[in-house]
């Protein structure tokens, strides 16, 4: 008797073994998505599996609503000295008309973050620079400020900085002599959260932006792109940006 | 005066220049105050040498890797040494100004760098 | 090298000279404030700005660097090509090329808006970038320019010239293909975005640089009596006559392909008739300023010495010209971000952005060329870079 429970229970015992090793193999690549789609810890260097992006639907966006605009220079520290034409801009609403139907709407327009981007095959130094999860980004340390990046780049991205910056935000270093342009709120991508323009335009309720990881099939971001048609900025120059746009 | 007389009076004059080095009270002293309590990363005497190594080194993670640890950050620094009046690193006793005008060394950071902490630039938290 | 040619350094009475020095520390001088005080100020100070980012300082340091290249191409038409009618003048032709490019390339560092990292530029090189390429390329092009010196004026070394000639004419090749491409490879501007621009180029610096050249010569021999032969003359109006015609053509070329092309007809339009400043510039300073009267003075069959001294200036002016077109208006002229759509911004998209150049660029500019103005003066007093006599009594066979 006691042999048969003793069998009973290791054969139990060896199913119970087995069932929790099965499920744990099972979970752990489940585990392992969300650890993608989740925080990356400080340590961790930025990875390649994953694509930043956003998707902009430009019917939700309203003509003179610039709350996008605005968070921008709130979150990175961009002050008007009032000349427009040397301050820097990072994203602004472009007014569109078709000049043959009348048809009018507006759009934001921000650094494209290409997968092939100009600015980057021009940049005599290499301070403008592609990150591996796709972020174009400008490393301040060796930008010479040569301006060869703002004639390349097609979208009209990057700004030069005319004069001293002072009370830069801590997350965002900026200053006189180097060019600039939308990050992606690199400093809130990192953190896990989202760039400031989405977050204004979703606060705001108009729910225009979204931005996720365009490598990732379950991602809201990914699965709009598969679903409804949408398209880039001067796609024919085959560029290849992560920001997409709905409407245009 | 002779010609090579002349010389040897104007090169003694120039070799005896470095007495000016001398003139202690013009020369700005490091302003060490330390206002937050508590140890840097690292101890000071190696903070002195080697900390633009550690900033060189950290940035490039930073910057071009996206890793963030707080250890090197000179945001961290910024947050620490900032003084209790200033609020900033930077400015006439400033923890780096002061000690980078004793050294002569050109400070470049915070032409880009916030040289005040978070909050009191105003910057959103 | 003629053996019956003696060469000798510039001459002259020394307060003479130094007179010349004075004079050309004027524009260095403030050239020089001009650079500090845009560094110190940011670039605020100028008339540039985040739409116009490239102004007058590079209008001059490309035209310079362009024009460096073409100026070698006396001293390769005799190493290289065997027109030994040229050889007496080839040690001038390789100054005149490295002083412009040296001016040019100062230019171009000290209009970096972060100029104290200098040295940043120079140690990391962006492999795929042009304009890294270029660095190393020009450099490297100096570097070739001092050995050709070396193997000219030294008459051991008379005979490796061929070899290094022809490195430094593939190298300049190169190079102008290069800086042509620089702006050709920028699709996203459509007054640039023409693989046109590199043999466009290739002829634009084959004339400026063939123009300085000769108005130095000229200037040269005119400080001091130094005879030239009319044949000698005969032959380098004829070579600037071809390379003014060669630019003319790729000009008309480049135009009429943008003005043609559906995509690119708005552009061509802009360039060709309502640009404003940018096409007076275009017709009257590229065109029949630096184009067809030039043409018209050189291919007369006797001219003297200041009719050629008057062409070659207005090959020059119009070269000028021709750069502020390139530069500026290729960057006034709005990127197309929505083809066939009517755009603002509070960025100014679709719109033509103003530029006015400010004091200190023009500043900026001029010290540059004072730089190879003043290259030019010293390396001619203190070396012996022209024969005496360019007339056919000691020089060698036309």
């Amino acid at each position: 008797m006691s042999a048969d429970a003793n069998e009973a229970l290791s054969r139990r015992g060896f199913l119970a073994i087995s069932a929790a090793t099965l499920g744990g193999v099972m979970l752990a690549p489940g585990i392992r998505l969300i650890e993608i789609a989740g925080a990356r810890a400080p340590e961790q260097a930025a990875s390649k599996r994953v694509r930043w992006g956003l998707l902009i639907d430009t019917n939700k966006c309203a003509p003179g609503c610039d709350d996008c605009v605005k968070a921008c220079a709130t979150e990175n520290g961009i002050r008007s000295t009032g000349h427009p034409r040397t301050d820097p801009q990072w994203i602004r609403k472009v007014e569109l008309k078709d000049p043959r139907s009348g048809r009018a709407h507006s759009a934001p327009v921000m650094c494209q973050h290409c997968e092939h981007p100009p600015c980057v095959d021009v940049c005599p130094t290499g301070a403008s620079f592609k990150r591996a999860d796709g972020i174009v980004l400008v490393d301040r340390h060796t930008c010479i400020g040569c301006r060869y990046c703002i004639m390349a780049c097609p979208y009209k991205a990057r700004s030069i900085v005319f004069q001293e910056v002072t009370d830069q935000n801590p997350d965002v270093p900026r200053g006189k002599g180097c060019a600039e342009g939308c990050t992606l709120c690199v400093h809130r991508v990192d953190r896990d959260q989202q760039p400031a323009c989405v977050e204004a335009c979703a606060k705001a309720g108009h729910n225009a932006m979204i931005f996720g990881d365009l490598n990732d099939p379950q991602s809201e971001i990914a699965r709009r792109v598969a679903k409804y048609a949408s398209t880039q900025i001067r796609a024919d120059l085959k560029l290849n940006p992560g920001v997409r746009y709905q409407g245009l | 005066m002779p010609p090579h007389g002349l010389l040897r009076f104007f090169a003694c004059l120039l070799l005896a220049l470095p007495a000016l080095a001398f003139a202690a009270e013009r020369t700005p002293k490091p302003f060490i105050v330390i206002d937050k309590p508590g140890q840097c990363v690292e101890a000071a005497e190696i903070m002195r040498r080697e900390h633009p190594d550690m900033l060189k080194h950290q940035r490039d993670r930073t910057m071009r890797e996206g890793i963030r640890t707080r250890k090197y950050s000179l945001k961290e620094c910024v947050e620490c040494h900032a003084g209790a009046k200033t609020a900033s690193v930077i400015g006439e006793k400033g923890f780096c100004q002061s000690c980078h005008d004793y050294a002569s060394v050109r400070l470049d950071c915070f032409g880009c760098h916030a040289s005040k902490p978070k909050l009191a630039s105003g910057a959103k938290p | 090298m003629a053996q019956s040619c003696v060469y000798r350094e510039l001459g002259g009475t020394s307060p003479r000279y130094w007179g010349l020095l004075a004079l050309l520390a004027v524009p260095l001088a403030l050239g020089a404030a001009a650079y500090f005080y845009i560094e110190h100020f940011g670039h605020i100070v100028t008339g540039m700005d985040n739409q116009i980012v490239w102004g007058m300082p590079h209008v001059f340091a490309v035209f310079l660097i362009v024009a460096a290249t073409g100026a070698l191409n006396v001293a390769l038409a005799a190493s290289v090509f065997g027109k030994t009618a040229y050889q007496p003048v080839a040690p001038l032709s390789a100054l005149v090329s490295v002083a412009l490019l040296v001016g040019g390339l100062a230019l171009l560092m000290l209009d970096l808006a972060r100029s104290d990292r200098m040295i940043v530029a120079m140690t990391h090189l962006n492999t795929k970038s042009l304009f890294a390429l270029r660095v190393v390329l020009y450099n490297g092009f100096l570097a070739t320019v001092a050995v050709y010196f070396w193997f000219m004026l030294e008459r051991r070394m008379n005979r490796y010239i061929k070899s290094v000639a022809i490195l430094a004419f593939l190298w300049q090749l190169v190079l102008v293909t290069g800086t042509g491409l620089m702006f050709g490879f920028m699709v996203a501007r459509a007054v640039y975005d023409s693989v046109l621009y590199a043999p466009m180029f290739i002829a634009f610096s084959s004339a400026y640089g063939t123009a300085v050249f000769i108005l130095i010569l000229l200037a040269v021999c005119n400080w001091e009596e130094r005879p030239i032969a009319g044949e000698l003359l005969r032959r380098l109006k004829n070579l600037l006559a071809i390379f003014a015609g060669a630019s003319l053509y790729f000009a008309a070329l480049f135009h009429f392909s943008k003005y043609y092309l559906a995509r690119s007809h708005e552009v061509g339009q802009f360039l060709l008739f309502d640009g404003g400043v940018y096409t007076a510039l275009f017709w009257l300073g590229q065109v029949a300023i630096g184009g067809i009267v030039p043409l018209a003075l050189l291919l007369r069959s006797r001219v003297s010495r200041r009719t050629v001294a008057a062409a070659c200036a207005l090959v020059v002016l119009g070269g000028v010209a021709q750069m502020y077109v390139t530069i500026i208006g290729g960057q006034a002229y709005p990127q197309i971000l929505f083809p066939g759509m009517a755009e603002s911004s509070s960025f100014f998209d679709g719109e033509i952005h103003p530029y006015t150049p400010s004091v200190p660029e023009v500043l900026l500019g001029l010290g540059g060329a004072a730089l190879a103005a003043a290259i030019i003066a010293v390396a001619l007093r203190a070396l012996a870079l022209l024969p005496e006599r360019l007339d056919p009594t000691a020089g060698p066979q036309a």
